[in-house]
């Protein structure tokens, strides 16, 4: 992107906009009867022709997993892809709450609609109410398929299954394994996979990235892969892609996902022409470990059920910040959550209590050790619940979270208060699909925290593991099929202009960064990446920052395509090769990332523009000019991106401003 | 911290492999043992060296996509994952020698990172629950006593890093076995292959050139996760059940 970003024609000097997208799919009529709809005019695919029919899934977390199990055991030919040593370590293992589902087990008062209603008010008013319901509606049958699988989920004495409530909803429709819920579902989705791979009608390609999409005749016919052990760039054709391969978090640098988490898979097929889906849309969680310092690789979250019982402050005078925080006076501290939101205390949402902690740390009363000359951390403090409860039973509760903590800090939390700060932990944000998944390029699917869809501009706690599997198990199995009833595909030939162009573009790729041969390491570009991403479109952005961030990312992608080192060989096992697209492909989508949080002057979840805010300080939607989801279309290498917006319609829910004081 | 470094290098699988020597200055005691490789590797690559390739992911202790041996130790010297370890485990001017997982059935691929997917193998042979998808009861259909779901999910808890077999003499991957056997055995959903399962799963084993258990603990005391010796108990009476009782 060069010499047309100054061009006068650009709106805000960056981007361009396009004609308004909608959703084509979503059957009309009553929200209830949508899916049950669609299902049954979605064409049918008779058993001896489903052998026919290919489909490649990239990525084998929670929706990709699902997904191949289920289209496996449907007789479709797949071929499923993970960069992993095996799709067990996908990143879904690491969520630890649970999972929501509107089974109404403890008589509350819970629904599909309250599920639904619960979620689309979680995501602020920016998700799509259609989508939104589907997924209220099929979270009852996740359950059931995971305890035929044997998901051991937490039970009561009498056999059935518990629940607990979650993130501030006011019903118990959580269902959990202790704080391991993530790794009991995904081994379940594993193990259906791994079934279907030992019947043969999976084919697994562990350690291998997808690193193109193939586009024959305006639909997507395969990928281009590489294989990290050998090095060797592979081609996969097939009638239909489905990727999966979850958010972008590590555009970030430091987060809460695993390390190898990337946009690559979803970057190369917006290149190709899929549309990417609010793109600034990042959650921040509040209680993750604070960095210790410029060594430091990833981020630890602490559950959120620990601010059910901790407190958490700042010294009300920055000469206290470094003291020992059991010496600070009651009269001394400021129990700042408590003070701002009287009503919801330590419980305010994930995005508030995010903010709250940056604005303390900002004024510079912040706890702990300074990165960069700035302490940040704010305390949480389990200093009144070892009172009023003991320590037995604070142990008996959070006691596998306390040890955590004390094993990567060195610190004993039953003594001196826990040290927590907000880091980044998903994405809301993703390629556009309409309501079978597919994007705007035909024949491409999308799932799970890849696209854009269910969460709005925030995710409601317990959301992200329903919506991985629901997609998997129920939604695109049934309308892929829709899709795949249209088969049988022309054969392509290996030898296509379109697959040997796709081919070609990876080769060189690789090619070109193995041969750049400069002076800094790939790690120092993605932290330099990460510092300016969570500066500027972190947490809180303003006008002036975006622009800044743009202008910086554009000088540090430019350096390093020149001056990047990249050693060893393609052939073989390469980890700064495999890093070193990855980074490639953040430098791109950092920049998409602060255009669409340039373009968007409004505050809404996961986004907090500055500029727009109450007296108070709250964030401030403007659904008159907002309400609308951004896809973006990649605009070529030279050009600037195309804003196509897709209107967002509430006819079932009424859009209301927040309220948490 | 100043830490002495020796660490197991080797091109490919058949490399014939080679312990190098590596001096690191300046090793927070805050960082993880992972975080240490990577300003090892920092400082290789500003050296025009390749760096040392190994295995993490997630880095918070559940993935299982870590695993070195550390001073002769899987995971090294707390019971915890590679990637939960922290260097405050270790005093300053500590020598480290760092190797990979140590198994036939475990190759290298390169330096500390191995193959592994004759886990997912035994896994194929009958780790599971054949439910087809769409095909549940109520989840309420069948109730599970509170102490059998515990049992369950404890031996569920298994992450697949492989300690337990870079840590057994006999290189048993019978641990991990034994937890899938336990965690789907003690379910209802999971009696109708109970015995095929066990079955087939030790013959797959036994295939990948897996040893057998001589109850010496080693595994269970490498595990990371706790899974307790007695899964192995578990394992061994399903399959005599299966073997000589049973179906099979």
């Amino acid at each position: 992107m060069t010499e047309t970003v100054n061009s006068p024609d650009l709106i805000d000097g960056v981007y361009r906009e396009g004609a308004p997208i909608t959703d084509t799919k979503a059957p009309a009529g009553d929200i209830s009867g949508k899916w049950t709809t669609r299902k049954f005019e979605a064409a049918l695919v008779n058993p001896a022709n489903r052998r026919k029919l290919s489909v490649i899934i990239v990525g084998t977390g929670l929706a990709g997993a699902s997904a191949g199990a289920t289209l496996g055991e449907a007789g479709y030919q797949v071929k499923s892809f993970c960069y992993q040593d095996s799709p067990r370590r996908a990143h879904s293992i690491a969520a630890q709450g649970g999972i929501n589902a509107a089974k109404n087990y403890k008589g509350d008062g819970d629904s599909v609609h309250r599920l639904f209603y619960d979620t689309v008010k979680g995501g602020d008013y920016r998700s799509r109410e259609t989508n939104v319901y589907r997924l209220a509606e099929v979270s009852a049958d996740i359950i059931d398929q995971c305890v035929a699988q044997g998901v051991p989920f937490a039970r009561e004495y009498g056999g059935l299954l518990d629940n607990r409530s979650f993130g501030g909803v006011q019903v118990s429709r959580t269902f959990y394994a202790r704080g391991q819920t993530g790794q009991q579902l995904l081994i379940g989705a594993y193990q259906a996979l791994e079934r279907q791979i030992a019947a043969g009608t999976v084919e697994m390609y562990a350690r291998h990235e997808m690193l193109e999409l193939v586009v024959v005749d305006g639909k997507a016919r395969g990928i281009i892969a590489r294989d990290m052990v050998t090095g060797e760039i592979e081609t996969h054709l097939a009638d239909a892609v489905v990727l999966a391969s979850g958010g972008y978090g590590n555009v970030f640098f430091l987060s809460t996902n695993a390390m190898g988490c990337n946009v690559t898979a979803s970057w190369r097929a917006h290149r190709k022409g899929a549309y990417f889906g609010n793109p600034c849309y990042t959650q921040i969680h509040p209680t993750c470990i604070p960095q210790t310092g410029e060594h430091q690789s990833k981020l630890t979250l602490m559950s959120e059920s620990l601010r059910n019982d901790g407190r958490i402050w700042v010294p009300k005078n920055s000469e206290d910040c470094d003291k020992n925080p059991r010496e600070i006076a009651e009269e001394d501290r400021d129990y700042y959550l408590e003070r701002i939101y009287p009503g919801f205390g330590n419980l305010v949402p994930r995005d508030i209590a995010s903010r709250q902690a940056k604005n303390m740390c900002d004024e510079g009363r912040g706890v702990g050790p300074a990165v960069d000359g700035v302490r940040r951390g704010v305390y949480l403090d389990f200093g009144d619940a070892i009172e009023r409860l003991g320590e037995e039973a604070v142990r008996s509760k959070y006691g596998n979270l306390f040890d955590m903590y004390a094993q990567i800090t060195g610190e004993n939390p039953y003594e001196v208060p826990m040290r927590i700060y907000p880091a980044v932990h998903y994405t809301m944000g993703g390629l556009w699909v309409d309501y079978d998944l597919q994007s705007s390029i035909p024949g491409l699917f999308v799932t799970g925290e890849a696209n854009f869809s269910d969460h709005g501009a925030n995710r409601l706690g317990a959301s992200a593991l329903m919506q991985g599997l629901a997609d998997g198990y129920f939604v695109l199995p049934n309308t892929i099929r829709d899709y795949l009833a249209k088969g049988p595909f022309t054969k392509i030939a290996e030898d296509d202009p379109a697959v040997a162009e796709a081919r070609e573009s990876v080769e060189g790729r690789v090619a070109r960064l193995m041969s750049i041969n400069g002076t800094r390491t790939v790690d120092s570009y993605h932290k330099a990446l990460g510092k300016i991403m969570w500066e500027k479109c972190g947490m809180e952005r303003t006008e002036e920052g975006l622009r800044e961030a743009i202008e910086e990312i554009r000088a540090l992608r430019a350096d390093f395509w020149t001056n990047v080192r990249v050693l060893g060989s393609a052939e073989g096992l390469n980890q700064s090769l495999e890093k070193a697209g990855r980074v490639a492909d953040f430098l791109e989508l950092g920049e998409l990332m602060c255009i669409d949080a340039l373009h968007r002057r409004e505050s809404c979840g996961g986004h907090f523009r500055a500029e727009s805010q109450t007296e108070d300080g709250e964030a401030l939607r403007h659904d008159d000019e907002y309400a609308y989801v951004a896809a973006w279309e990649w605009g070529g290498d030279d050009g600037a991106p195309v804003l196509h917006k897709e209107d967002l319609v509430y006819d079932f829910i009424e859009l209301k401003q927040r309220s948490y004081k | 911290m100043r830490i002495s470094l020796k660490i197991w290098r080797q091109d490919g699988p058949t490399d014939e492999g080679r312990m190098v020597d590596y001096q690191l200055d300046d090793v927070s005691e805050d960082s993880s043992f992972l975080e240490m490789l990577d300003l090892l590797n920092e400082q290789l690559i500003a050296r025009e060296e390749e760096p040392v390739a190994f295995d993490s992911d997630c880095r918070e202790g559940i993935c299982g996509m870590c695993g070195v041996v550390i001073n002769g130790q899987a995971h090294g010297p707390e019971r915890t994952t590679t990637c939960q370890l922290h260097m405050r485990s270790f005093d300053d001017g500590d020598e480290i020698i760092i190797e990979p997982w140590r198994a036939d059935p475990f190759p290298v691929i390169k330096d500390l990172c191995v193959d592994r997917s004759s886990f997912d193998r035994i896994i194929q042979a009958g780790g599971f629950i054949s439910a087809n998808t769409g095909s549940a009861p109520d989840a309420h259909a069948t109730p599970v006593p509170k102490e059998d779901a515990d049992r369950a999910f404890m031996a569920a808890e298994c992450i697949g890093c492989g300690a337990c077999v870079a840590a057994c003499p006999n290189a048993a991957g019978m641990l991990f076995m034994g937890a899938k056997v336990t965690h789907l055995g003690e379910l209802p959903q999971g009696q109708p292959e109970r015995e095929a399962r066990v079955l087939a799963m030790t013959e797959q084993h036994d295939l990948e050139g897996f040893g057998g258990c001589t109850n010496l603990g080693e595994c269970t005391r490498a595990c990371p996760k706790g899974i307790p010796l007695n899964v192995i108990s578990q394992l061994n009476a399903d399959y005599r059940h299966a073997g000589y009782g049973g179906r099979g």
